[in-house]
């Protein structure tokens, strides 16, 4: 029992310091760019993005291990149990991902109207933010069982959140310094998020 | 390379090609780029470009799909409903993607290895989504096909460069040929490159290259 939780403990610290979706793999960059321009609103997009990253990770580490893994499907009988889906990952994931994203927001609309004022933008966005999906799919290739990939999607999620926080942060004090021209704006944000990822870098050296 | 292919199409037909539509394929070279302009599929643009050969499989890949899903959604665009054409967009583009996913791994598989997710990832690509929204929605299917092969044409460019700089100065190469050893002439590879910061850093030293050129500014 203590093994597996510190197990579980390992992977949350992973997924949000040292594999961060951000600084090591680009994940969900268009959204990181576009969005980071106030703290208050980055963070509403970091909730948003925590919060479907954990549920849509455990339904489609369910999906990938009872209906489209090779021979996943043996529950169903000995006839199923050759059965292999695997090309219908992309199609399948991504389904799950904007129902759930639908739902989401359908809920969020009828219980929290506060809530939904401040995340109710973000939500469509999330359907088609990379990391998402780019979740999913590296959750596929690692031997995660469902309390790891849970675990997973919520570490990766929180380093998300912390990288687009972070940088929403640095952008607000850009507004006064001086920047040359051509470089405002977009071209200074990419070297911003160079420098920060050179910074996540050091978290590498952890041994866990 | 990539604007060599946009010019033999513009010659072979000229009469479908009214100026209009040359724009289509041309804007989105350079004043309206749909990565350091429109900020849009920066993600793969980041992550494949550690060297030249994957670069050119993904930029291929990304036109096959934006160009098809661009012409198909435009073929539906009357009879989808506003309130699910998010979820039908995806479809359309996850059955591209599939089709090229299966053909890379059949034919190319060891760039498909190295591409990994990525293939996959063309599916939330925002340049695929950004242009199916901003202009196959309202567009008819023939300029929308122009639209998505120069969107294409617009990341391929900028993938290329990155992808040149990160494999020269990373690891001596280009297109895995040992430049700097043909030469004769001893050269350690420099490892930020290739790392991710290397990447951030290359793309922003290109954009302001690319706006002090074109003149555009943003304020902040």
């Amino acid at each position: 029992m203590k093994l597996a939780m510190e197990n579980l403990i390992s992977i949350g610290v992973r997924s949000i310091f040292i594999d961060n979706m951000i600084f090591a793999y680009f994940l969900g960059m268009c959204s990181y760019l576009a969005i980071s321009k106030k703290v208050k609103t980055a963070f509403g997009l970091g909730v948003a993005v925590i919060f479907v990253l954990g549920v849509t990770i455990p339904i489609n580490w369910l999906i990938q291990n009872y209906v489209l893994k090779e021979g996943a499907m043996a529950w169903l009988g000995a006839d199923f149990s050759s059965v292999d889906l695997n090309f219908l990952q992309f199609i399948v994931f991504i389904s799950v991902i904007a129902a759930v994203v639908q739902l989401t927001e359908m809920a969020i609309e009828k219980f929290s109207p506060a809530l939904y004022g401040t995340l109710g933008i973000f939500l469509p966005l999330i359907a088609v933010n990379c990391s998402i999906l780019g979740g999913a799919l590296f959750m596929v290739g690692r031997p995660y069982n469902l309390a790891e990939a849970t675990v997973y999607g919520f570490g990766s999620g929180i380093g998300w959140m912390l990288a687009i926080v972070a940088l929403a942060g640095v952008r607000e004090k850009m507004k006064y310094s001086n920047v040359p021209a051509p470089l405002r704006g977009l071209g200074i944000t990419f070297i911003l998020v160079g420098l920060m990822s050179l910074g996540f870098l050091s978290f590498m050296g952890f041994a866990l | 390379m990539s604007t060599a292919v946009a010019e033999v199409v513009e010659k072979k037909s000229e009469p479908l090609f009214s100026k209009k539509n040359r724009k289509l394929v041309s804007n989105p070279l350079d004043i309206d780029n749909p990565i350091t302009v429109q900020v849009l599929g920066i993600c793969s643009a980041l992550a494949v470009t550690t060297q030249m050969k994957p670069a050119l499989v993904m930029a291929i890949a990304l036109t096959v799909v934006t160009a098809s899903s661009n012409v198909i959604i435009s073929i539906m665009r009357n009879t989808i409903p506003s309130r699910i054409r998010i979820i039908v967009q995806l479809a359309v583009v996850s059955l591209w993607v599939i089709l090229v996913d299966q053909l890379l791994k059949a034919y190319v598989y060891d760039v498909w290895k190295q591409l990994s997710v990525f293939v996959g990832l063309i599916i939330t690509n925002c340049i695929v989504m950004g242009r199916l929204e901003a202009f196959a929605m309202g567009n008819k299917p023939f300029p929308s096909l122009l639209d998505g092969l120069g969107n294409g044409f617009g990341y391929g460019i900028i993938l290329l460069i990155v992808a040149f700089f990160r494999e020269l100065f990373g690891g001596g190469a280009v297109f895995g040929f040992k430049v700097f050893e043909a030469i004769g002439f001893h050269y350690k590879g420099n490892g930020l490159m290739l790392l991710p910061a290397g990447a951030c850093i290359i793309v922003g030293v290109i954009i302001w290259v690319q706006r002090t050129l074109n003149g555009y500014r943003e304020t902040h």
